[in-house]
């Protein structure tokens, strides 16, 4: 028998003990793996909110802040920005598209945003995944709203369900457009993005509903229906912010410069990624408490071998005893003592990646329709298989702490072991 | 003293230990001395010696697993107290067959495995073993010479009677004709007919490849049909060590 067979065997007679080892240690890579894929999903799904779009233009104001209001509804613009400056924007040659945002109004505390039917077309998050819609379609009347996947489900909207607008963006009070009720006509597939806790409406639908309003308050003199505003000119002079698409990739930087030194106003154009990246470091202190998370599974993971493999040594101590008697040599006792552990570790380490595996395939699309967290299906990164690696490294140099006690007093074990 | 030759009574004789200084690294309280011990080829001896004797130590000593502080432990010609770990590891497989009292035997094993394993650390016992054919052909011959029926030579060890286990573990302990055969207590875990039967195939073997025999037991009634009988107390003498 070589010294292979002979750890192969023996953890073969202790089945039980080693395959629980085996799953715990499994069960600890799983989970480690799985918190380091999410810790990267969270990050990637953020950094992934837009993309698709080149540019974001507002008034003058930090790239963050002006990323904040106009991707992720927080916060407001310092001032809103001219249609006069888009249609500028708009002419130049190097501009492939130009989406208007407005915002300012809320629904039951969700945020409500004017923009184009363009909007659906040209917005895109991670990888460029177009926008798409679980039922109903874009709007089509003045009062149509599509809703974000969260409101529908979180409100209970369905096609048809009336809407009523709330000016300002307080969750309760404020003054209600309650004279010009909307009606969902589109509800849009989950995103994980701030699109899935937005109220869409049209450009024309917000200026109509404040046509009659004078200094943030319905005018006390004139009144006008919802039908009477539908023959009126609709087209607002000002709104919140832009997203902007360019022809080419260098286009980028002379739009963002043509914007940033725009004379008649004074406007910032930001790049969504870039800015991206500035807020993750920012809030990325989630990422530092799972990056801490994965490290204690790790911890966990390697307490659990140790303790696995030093409980197994009394069992062990005769066999050790008995291989001494015979002459077999120190390093033989030690190559099967580390061979074990590095059998059970590895074994540990590729079930419970084939765990993870299995896992992602079979709760990926669940995970991404409920949580819109996307969890990539990829191969393990280099910091995993470092990791995996540490965890084999620190299995061997335990299995050698049995060996250390076995290598002197072994064959007074074989003589004074009384079972 | 502490001479690098050996002298003519240390060559002559299968064991012999002059001289050992032996205390436990690490654990107070604890030392053994002998001052002069032989046994000659072929001897069989019987050790009387209950525990806490020093026999354990005594036994180590013998067997190369620890080395004495001073002193000198020769086999065969070759004073195991000045080889390093490994080359005491190769002696004791070259040249020792060692019997404990019980669970002799790897449990994951066959009875066939279990009386292989020796050769796998000495190429001079598997050379012997192969004499007349092949290892197993030789195992074989042991392990029914022992009294075990070749259709439970392939199956696994943990069914097999304590008395059946102790034969193998003779068949292992004599596989390859080694010098020196080394029981301790090997029938304490046998009734009487079965520790009869034991120690007549025991003797046989050890008789038929010539090996020098160690008993030790505390049960006098064994000692019988031995050329020498000894308490363990004549050979070493043990005491507390002082802590300075």
């Amino acid at each position: 028998m070589t010294t292979f067979m002979l750890a192969w065997q023996s953890i073969g007679n202790r089945r039980t003990t080693a395959l629980l080892s085996v799953f715990a240690i499994a069960l600890s890579i799983t989970l480690f793996l799985g918190v380091e894929r999410m810790r990267i999903g969270a990050k990637s799904s953020f950094t992934n909110t837009i993309s698709g779009t080149d540019l974001i233009v507002g008034a003058r104001a930090g790239s963050v802040q002006l990323l904040l209001y106009s991707v992720f509804r927080i916060g407001n613009a310092t001032s809103n920005i001219s249609m006069d400056s888009l249609d500028a924007i708009e002419a130049r040659d190097d501009v492939a598209w130009v989406v208007p945002i407005s915002l300012g109004d809320s629904h039951r505390g969700y945020r409500v945003m004017g923009t184009s039917n363009d909007y659906f077309e040209h917005y895109r998050y991670r990888n460029k995944q177009p926008l798409e819609f679980s039922v109903g379609q874009r709007f089509e009347d003045l009062f149509d709203v599509v809703i974000g996947a969260e409101i529908a489900q979180q409100l209970g909207y369905q096609i048809g369900a009336s809407v009523i607008i709330s000016h300002g963006i307080g969750a309760i009070g404020g003054n209600k457009h309650d004279d010009m009720p909307f009606k969902v006509s589109g509800i849009l597939r989950r995103t994980g993005t701030p699109v899935d806790r937005t109220v869409h409406v049209s450009l024309a639908a917000l200026e109509a509903i404040h046509l009659d309003w004078e200094n943030g308050s319905p005018s006390s003199s004139f009144r006008l229906s919802a039908d009477q505003v539908r023959d009126l000119d609709l087209q607002p002079s000002t709104v919140t912010a832009a997203l902007v698409g360019t022809r080419t990739r260098f286009g980028i930087f002379q739009v963002q410069r043509f914007v940033n030194e725009f004379k008649n106003e004074p406007l910032t154009a930001v790049l969504p990624g870039v800015a991206l990246q500035e807020l993750w470091s920012i809030v990325g202190v989630a990422e530092t408490a799972l990056t801490a998370v994965s490290a204690m599974v790790v911890l966990t993971a390697i307490l659990g071998l140790v303790t696995m493999i030093l409980s197994t040594l009394n069992e062990r101590r005769q066999e050790i005893a008995i291989l001494r008697s015979i002459g077999a040599h120190t390093g033989t006792i030690f190559s099967l003592l580390m061979l074990e552990a590095v059998i059970l570790a590895a074994g540990g380490i590729l079930l419970g990646t084939g765990l993870l595996y299995a896992l992602l395939f079979a709760i990926n699309p669940w995970i991404e329709q409920s949580f819109g967290l996307y969890l990539a299906i990829e191969a393990p990164s280099l910091y995993e298989l470092k990791l995996m690696g540490l965890i084999l490294v620190i299995a061997c140099v335990v299995g050698t702490v049995p060996a250390l006690r076995a290598y002197r007093q072994s064959l007074v074990d074989g003589m004074s072991v009384q079972r | 003293m502490y001479s690098s030759e050996l002298s003519d009574t240390d060559r002559d004789c299968l064991l012999a230990l002059n001289d050992v200084r032996f205390h436990w690294p690490g654990r107070d309280g604890f030392a053994l001395s002998v001052d002069s011990f032989s046994l000659d080829f072929g001897e069989k001896l019987f050790l009387k010696g209950p525990s806490g004797s020093g026999k354990s130590t005594l036994l180590s000593l013998i067997c190369g697993i620890v080395s004495p502080d001073s002193g000198s432990v020769c086999i065969d010609g070759t004073d195991i107290a000045k080889l390093g770990a490994s080359q005491a590891d190769r002696l004791r497989a070259d040249k020792l067959g060692i019997i404990f009292q019980q669970f002799n035997l790897l449990p994951y094993g066959s009875m066939l495995q279990n009386v292989l394993l020796p050769l796998q650390f000495s190429s001079a016992r598997r050379e012997r073993a192969s004499a007349n054919g092949t290892p197993e052909d030789e195992a074989q011959r042991l392990l029914q010479r022992l009294g075990l029926s070749p259709d439970q030579h392939a199956r696994g060890v943990t069914r097999l009677s304590i008395g059946q286990q102790q034969r193998v573990a003779v068949a292992r302990a004599i596989i390859g004709s080694p010098r020196l055969i080394i029981a301790d207590e090997p029938t304490s875990a046998l009734d009487a007919d079965n520790r009869d039967e034991f120690l007549k195939l025991l003797f046989e073997e050890v008789t038929r490849v010539n090996a020098g025999l160690i008993l030790v037991s505390h049960d006098q009634s064994l000692a019988s049909g031995f050329d020498r009988r000894m308490d363990i107390s004549d050979i070493a003498s043990t005491a507390a060590t002082e802590v300075v």
